[in-house]
């Protein structure tokens, strides 16, 4: 993640509307990651993610002259992008079920963890990387597009707290609560299966205390 | 103040994120010292954490970027027509 720069932002954009229209390029890129993975965490689709991504850039640049500067601009270009996605899922019949209306806080769960002791290393073969790359992905997936959302912008994305619950429209409150349980379930569902990644070095990350 | 295992659950995640205050996070580490259990939650926790935040681990997809300003290209009106 590329922190965003305030004052590069405003200048590239006041240069922009006054018709130096290819420093575009410069003003999105440090934003591309953090559009595909919001619209990723949404559509659960690599291609969707990326035709929409597309699109948010293009509606970014036709309504850069809308931007007011009160808030981040890439708060204001991430939630074009959750909008974009939102507007995607609805014509989705298909996947109505999975619509972020129908979900709550307040929805029960259950939320203990998987009790083991055996996997406690993170394994570091290129391969396993792969692998294990694959098996999150698919735990991602599975989530509720609440807590996906969450997760998603914070631990992969790396955004605060703050970013996360402006971008989604929620409270910071919410962003917590949602973040927790979606590494609960997570960690329910990658742990056991993870077992099988044998550990290697302990003590590496300085994990096990 | 003596902590149990449900209660180390619940303040997992902000434990990891050092949002919890001093006084719980005293609790919970002494909880942890005696409790392979926890321990063992923590670790597997942190390491998904860890693991989310690798760029190896979720990368965009190949050709992503030049796709995109690409199609910005066109969409600017900047590609060289001849
Ligand atoms: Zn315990």
């Amino acid at each position: 993640m590329s922190a965003s720069n305030p004052e590069f932002e405003a200048e590239c954009i006041r240069r922009i509307l006054a018709g130096e229209k290819h420093l575009f390029h410069d003003l999105i890129r440090p934003l591309e990651r953090g559009i595909y993975f919001m619209l990723y965490s949404l559509l659960k689709n690599e291609a969707e993610a990326e035709d929409a991504a597309q699109e948010t850039a293009i509606k970014v640049y036709q309504n850069l002259h809308l931007f007011r500067g009160d808030a981040q601009f890439r708060t204001w270009v991430l939630s074009i992008a959750r909008n974009e996605g939102l507007g995607r899922l609805r014509k989705q019949a298909s996947r109505r079920e999975d619509s972020l209306e129908a979900e709550t806080d307040e929805q029960s769960g259950d939320y203990t963890p998987a009790i083991l002791t055996s996997w406690r290393e993170i394994p570091l073969e290129e391969l396993e990387r792969k692998e294990l790359g694959a098996i999150l992905r698919k735990a991602i997936e599975g989530l509720p597009a609440i807590y996906r959302n969450v997760v998603m912008l914070r631990d992969i994305e790396e955004m605060d707290v703050r970013e996360t619950a402006a971008a989604l429209g929620i409270q910071e409150g919410a962003v917590k609560v949602r973040l927790h349980r979606a590494r609960a379930l997570l960690q329910r569902e990658l742990a056991p299966q993870l077992k099988g990644f044998a550990p290697r070095r302990k003590g590496l990350f300085g994990l096990g205390k | 103040m003596k902590i149990d295992c449900k209660h180390v659950w619940e303040h997992i995640s902000a434990y990891i994120d050092g949002e919890v205050d001093a006084a719980l996070r005293a609790d919970i580490d002494k909880h942890l010292e005696t409790c392979e259990i926890c321990s063992a939650v923590l670790d597997s926790t942190r390491n998904v954490v860890v693991l989310m935040a690798d760029d190896r681990v979720f990368e965009l997809p190949a050709g992503y970027s030049e796709r995109l300003h690409a199609r910005l290209d066109r969409e600017l009106d900047l590609k060289d027509p001849g």
